[in-house]
């Protein structure tokens, strides 16, 4: 196995006294579609958000592309990293989020042309070709010139997947994407994000709790629980016979709430 | 005779109408008074905010203690600390600049507190959204956090606006000519209170219900989602 893309190398996170992320070890491979379950409390939004660089991390080293995310390399040793070296980071990671964070003030031609523009220095012809292109590839192109809230649940979740691509990340993270939408909403979202893992060679983070979707789209299924990996293994084997006992009652719970 | 206009005492009436001009010239003094003030609230207030806001203790204390200071202090304190305590200092401000500049230092105190909210109201996933697209905090700040705050702001502004008009009559203890002074005036002069005083409560009254309706006008078309950007 090649390097992997990401690597959690014993990383801790607390918030106050509360110990989120115990000591963790995780990787993910290079075009790697991964799917983290788990309670609430698990720690596994906040492995997303240490990617995103929204959440700092007290201990340990998250690598990126094989160069530490929070860290600096300088004189052989790590040394926390500068705002510089973390705009550079996140140029390789993109985020959807489960609130969907749209800009409510700008039209969703705009949402998605904005950073391409501002950050990557796109003509604002360009940035419009390619925000015209990932809408229709989310089913959206009619809807360029309106505001998110002329939009449903669904569609909006829609454009902030097509604003997050619009930067070309190779990495996609995905945080609850239909957990704020109404069940029959929910359907058009993860159908997005299915032909995303089958077209591209992405790498995908996502946390959920569509278990049925996670079978179907992930090579790999990690259970969290408690701030570490209880489980993990490709879907059918994890879904259909678990080895812990703790991801059973977790998936009994979920899949069979009577 | 004020302002080289003069009364006539003939009838109550006549001196209504005799008086009015007078009167108009100090609304226009109470209206400069105000906007003066209110142009300084909002600037002041804008910085206090940011200072308030700054990340270090050292910048953000000093600008909490001094809006605390400021509020919990009545304006007339300060006016005549300004206007007897500066020149000592070799300050000497005209007294209509000595009271807009008090005006605008104690609702400086209000005004970033406006500010402060609401800056705050914005969420904390549109800065996350912001940073995840890798968006520099100025541009963050100024497209996507103030066109989506000052639309909350700007109501909330307008009725301080209308405080500091109804607040300008303070002015008049330094000799500022605004338009309850020059009732005054008139009232010394010719002994009579009544009409003066009645028709400064009547110019007050209009003055409050137009600009507050055109507070209310302006809220109402105001974009709740933010300011619009193409």
């Amino acid at each position: 196995m090649s390097e992997p893309i990401i690597k959690f190398d014993k990383v801790v996170k607390r918030f106050g006294s509360v110990t989120v992320l115990n000591e963790l070890d995780f990787e993910v491979a290079q075009g790697e579609k991964v799917t983290i379950i788990g309670p609430s409390g698990s720690g596994k939004s906040t492995v997303l958000r240490i990617l995103m660089t929204l959440e700092n991390i007290q201990d340990g080293v998250v690598y990126v592309g094989g160069e530490p995310l929070w860290h600096e390399e300088r004189g052989g040793s790590l040394h926390p990293a500068s705002e510089k070296h973390l705009h550079r980071m996140r140029e390789q990671l993109g985020m959807v989020f489960q609130q969907f964070n749209l800009f409510p003030h700008m039209t969703v031609r705009r949402n998605i042309t904005e950073a391409p523009v501002r950050v990557l220095g796109l003509s604002k012809a360009e940035a419009k070709d390619r925000a015209e292109e990932l809408l229709a590839m989310v089913g959206l192109a009619d809807q360029a010139d309106k505001y998110p809230h002329q939009l449903s649940g669904g569609q909006q979740q829609r454009v902030g997947i097509a604003r997050a691509l619009a930067m070309r990340p190779k990495i996609m993270l995905f945080d609850e994407p239909t957990s704020a939408l109404d069940p029959e909403l929910v359907g058009e979202v993860l159908n997005v994000i299915r032909k995303l893992a089958e077209e591209h060679d992405l790498t995908m983070l996502l946390v959920t709790h569509e278990m049925q979707f996670a079978r179907q789209v992930s090579d790999r299924v990690c259970f969290f629980d408690k701030g570490k990996i209880k489980e993990e293994g490709p879907p059918e084997q994890l879904f259909t016979e678990p080895r812990e006992q703790r991801t059973r009652e977790f998936l009994k719970a979920v899949l069979d709430p009577d | 005779m004020l302002f080289g206009f003069h009364w006539d005492t003939s009838s109550e009436w006549a001196f209504a109408v005799s008086i009015f001009p007078m009167l108009m010239i100090g609304m226009l003094v109470t209206i400069e008074a105000t906007i003066f003030g209110f142009f300084i609230a909002l600037v002041l207030g804008l910085v206090l905010a940011v200072l308030k806001g700054a990340p270090t203790r050292i910048i953000s204390w000093p600008a909490i203690v001094i809006t605390e200071f400021i509020r919990d202090t009545p304006l007339l304190v300060q006016l005549f600390f300004l206007y007897y305590v500066l020149p000592d200092y070799g300050i000497i401000l005209p007294a209509f600049l000595t009271g807009a500049l008090a005006l605008g230092v104690q609702y400086s105190a209000y005004t970033s507190e406006v500010y402060r909210a609401g800056l705050e109201a914005i969420t904390q996933g549109q800065k996350e959204a912001s940073r995840a697209l890798n968006l520099t905090t100025s541009r963050t700040f100024t497209h996507i956090i103030l066109p989506q705050a000052i639309p909350r702001i700007i109501p909330a502004l307008g009725n301080y606006l209308v405080s500091i008009m109804k607040d300008v009559p303070v002015l008049s203890v330094v000799t500022v000519l605004e338009m309850l002074n020059v009732a005054k005036i008139i009232g010394d002069r010719t002994f009579d209170y009544l009409v003066p005083l009645s028709m400064v409560g009547g110019i007050y009254l209009v003055l409050t219900l137009v600009s507050s309706a055109g507070v209310r006008f302006l809220d109402t078309r105001l974009p709740k989602m933010g300011i619009p950007l193409k």
